[in-house]
């Protein structure tokens, strides 16, 4: 009798999945077609993204880019037979003019001096962006750039800056010294008010006396020459950088158990958020001028970042503030409880939990803020935003719309784009797993 | 807070930078450039190219007083004014005077006590239509939507004309003139109307200008002309026979090609020979050298030569000189003798 064997001795060989569960197939109808619903929203979707780019590619794709006018863009699409108001789009616009959309008008000999700014940017907020990557050191390029940017920017004598540095350096001494005589507070107010009259009324005579001894002058810039998206960033980044300090203290001061403090802090706050964006930038533009004495110039551009900053600040303080609530109080009464100070538990132990959660709000605080410096064109400052009407109003490019907008559109992306980037990046960094 | 603290300071800095002003003729003289209010942009009138230099029927005026005042053609520092900002600027002083193709009416002149120097550019609020509609008059229009610009004295015309006919039309709000040119292109409206130069401009930017038609009725006046603040009128005078001096240039025949040999010595036209300065001495009146209108008119030459380079018929704009032609030849144009 053969051995009659009930279960198998050798194992099978793995067969393939159903190939409708694996590859392309598998991987569309799992995540687009899924049931009915789905499938039909992905067709829609499908039809929707192909029929923009059908619109947009033979659009976009346009060989104008040597084209000196519009009607130039329309005679060589006109050879090409492509007829219509939306046969093509006219790229030599953007050739033409990019210059000027990046630096307004700046003198062009000069334009290193926005460039180098720029990237010296980059090299001052890596300690604070990038702290565990670079080099302790660099924190010093950080200290000193609020001050070597404006004198990049604007020009003039190397002394106002080195000036305005010193009134620093003026302030901490006094506060040294007299906090060793007689407490902190005293030191502190008195640390105030000598640098305040060294900047009002000392700083501008030893610049100038040194300036005499020693020029060390690069060629002054005015701030109507500042234009196009140079504009945008020397604002948004000043802007940026003042109002997260400045939020975070009125954060600070609207819990604050000091009722003035408090009061003015919570005053400053609801007044601003009641107040649209431009309707400040018209203070900033017109009223200050009629309040202020015949003949004074009190620089445009330094009138807007003063303006979008104390905006941004007020937003920024809020954003703080919700970071703040979601600390559980144990937090608070921990440091108490080290024997820490109030500053040395707010450095300590609050802000930095505080501001990690609150990172989400103060960059989407930040972009809205870089985007908000469009609205400067309102006001007569040509803008990326401005200079598009400008540009339009030569005969060559009138009729040119969406080449202009969709270019500054690409720049403003990049910027806020890799904002949002780094704020995630930020979060992931800052995970300590209290999910 | 030390960095509020130092904001704070710059302010006060700048406040107590200030100081008083004397005449703005001297402001400028002393300041070595002249600021001029300009639009940020508008086709023929200003508009800045590739480089930055700015350009234009309006641009030419502000060029002509500072070669008048400071003897530079260049030394204009121009100050790019919204329809919002640019009486603010001119009453808080930054800037000298305002080019910028501005209506003269009543209430800028007396209520917000302007000083209209004189007209640069007679316009008036007109009518587009394309030429398919087989419209030839404003009056049959009764029932079209019209693009109109918002909160300009465009669109209190439009209403007035309008009612006054007795027909009706359905207005479609918008912001801007580049707004304005792809909403009608797209047929958003039948009709888009506002000042005649702007519509001339606009049409010319079009694929096939042929298509399309301005209607013959002109529904408003729009006298438009530099002005300058009120109650300086040293500095008025300034800028009034500087603007008179080159239309007057044009009715007497001076042009920026033969000024240089006019201005070697006096002719026999007493009054060319007054305005050039090789006679009598109209500048020193003004507080200016005596070749200020030489000057004034070498910049950018006479009147006639900035209309034709800037907005006249050769040019994109292609305007027809009509109101703006000399009294000689039918049109507006009529300086006081200079004497």
């Amino acid at each position: 009798m053969n051995e009659v064997s009930f279960v198998r001795t050798e194992m099978l060989e793995q067969e393939a999945p159903p190939a409708s569960t694996v590859g392309v197939i598998g991987w569309l109808r799992a995540n687009l077609f899924s049931n009915a619903l789905n499938s039909v929203l992905t067709i829609i979707a499908l039809f929707s993204v192909f029929s923009l780019l059908y619109g947009f590619l033979p659009w976009a794709y346009s060989p104008t880019w040597a084209a000196a006018s519009l009607s130039e863009c329309r005679d060589i699409l006109h050879s090409l037979g492509r007829e219509g108001h939306f046969s093509g789009a006219c790229w030599g616009v953007v050739r033409d003019r990019w210059v000027q959309l990046l630096f307004g008008f700046y003198p062009s000999e000069h334009y290193w001096r926005p460039v180098l700014a720029f990237f010296l940017t980059f090299a001052a907020l890596a300690p604070v962006l990038f702290a565990e990557k670079t080099p302790a050191k660099m924190i010093w390029v950080s200290v000193l750039y609020p001050f070597v940017m404006p004198w990049l920017l604007w020009g003039g004598t190397v002394w106002t800056p080195v000036v305005a540095l010193l009134g620093f350096v003026v302030g901490i001494y006094v506060y040294r010294t007299v906090t060793a005589a007689m407490g902190s507070l005293f030191g502190l107010i008195a640390a105030v008010v000598a640098a305040a009259i060294w900047w009002l009324f000392i700083a501008s005579s030893v610049s100038s006396g040194l300036a005499g001894i020693l020029e060390l002058a690069m060629e002054p810039v005015s701030s109507r020459q500042f234009g196009g998206l140079m504009l945008s960033l020397t604002i948004g980044i000043v802007a940026i950088g003042f109002s997260l300090p400045l939020g975070i203290v009125l954060a600070l001061g609207r819990q604050s158990d000091l009722l003035i403090v408090k009061a003015l802090c919570v005053g400053f706050i609801e007044f601003i958020r009641g107040v649209p964006l431009i309707t400040l930038l018209f203070v900033a533009s017109t009223l200050l001028n009629i309040f202020m004495p015949p003949g004074t110039n009190f620089d445009i551009i330094m009138r807007v970042i003063i303006m979008a900053t104390l905006f941004s600040s007020a937003y920024m303080a809020e954003v703080i503030r919700g970071g703040l609530a979601a600390l559980p109080k144990g937090q608070y009464e921990g440091g108490d409880s080290l024997g820490l100070n109030y500053w040395q538990a707010q450095r300590l132990i609050i802000m930095p939990q505080a501001l990690k959660i609150s990172i989400p709000g103060i960059v989407s605080n930040f972009i809205g803020l870089f985007k908000d410096t469009t609205l400067v064109s309102v006001i007569g400052l040509l803008d990326p935003l401005g200079l598009s009407t400008a540009i339009r109003a030569n005969a060559e490019w009138n009729g040119v719309v969406w080449e202009l907008y969709g270019f500054i559109a690409l720049l403003f992306f990049v910027f806020c784009f890799s904002m949002a980037r780094y704020s995630m990046y930020l979060e992931r960094k800052l995970q300590t797993g209290h999910k | 807070m030390k960095k509020s603290v130092f904001l704070g300071a710059l302010t006060v800095a700048g406040i107590a930078a200030g100081g008083a002003s004397a005449g703005t003729l001297d402001d400028v003289v002393a300041r070595g450039t002249l600021n001029c209010g300009v639009t940020t942009g508008l086709v023929g009138f200003a508009a800045p190219d590739a480089n930055g230099v700015w350009d234009g029927f309006d641009v030419g005026i502000c060029r002509a007083v500072a070669a008048a005042v400071l003897g530079d053609s260049q030394a204009v520092e121009f100050i790019p004014t919204t329809g919002k900002t640019r009486f603010t600027a001119l009453a808080s002083g930054e800037i000298d005077m305002l080019a910028r193709n501005t209506t003269w009416t009543f209430s800028r002149d007396v209520d917000l006590k302007f000083e209209f120097v004189g007209v640069n550019y007679y316009d008036g609020q007109g009518f587009m239509v394309p030429a398919e509609l087989g419209v030839t008059s404003a009056k049959d229009l009764d029932g079209a939507t019209v693009c109109i610009q918002t909160g300009t004295t465009t669109e209190l015309n439009l209403a007035d004309f309008f009612r006054a006919n007795g027909i009706s039309y359905e207005p479609v709000p918008i912001e801007t003139n580049a707004e304005a040119q792809q909403q009608y292109l797209a047929g958003a409206c039948d009709v888009y109307t506002t000042d005649a130069s702007g519509l001339a401009a606009t049409r010319a930017t079009f694929e096939d200008p042929g298509a399309h038609v301005v209607l013959p009725e002109i529904i408003s006046k729009e006298p438009l002309g530099p002005l300058v603040r009120h109650g300086d009128n040293e500095w008025g005078d300034v800028v009034r026979w500087t603007l008179n001096a080159l239309i007057s240039a044009e009715e007497l025949g001076v042009t920026s090609a033969n000024i240089g040999e006019m201005s070697m010595e006096a002719g026999n036209n007493p009054e060319i020979n007054r305005l050039l300065g090789t006679e009598g001495n109209l500048g020193e009146m003004l507080g200016l050298s005596a070749d200020w209108a030489k000057n004034a008119i070498a910049a950018g030459g006479n009147y006639g030569e900035l209309f034709e380079g800037n907005i006249g018929e050769n040019t994109p704009v292609g305007l027809s000189r009509g109101l703006n032609a000399q009294w000689t030849d039918g049109g507006l144009l009529y300086t006081p003798p200079f004497r």
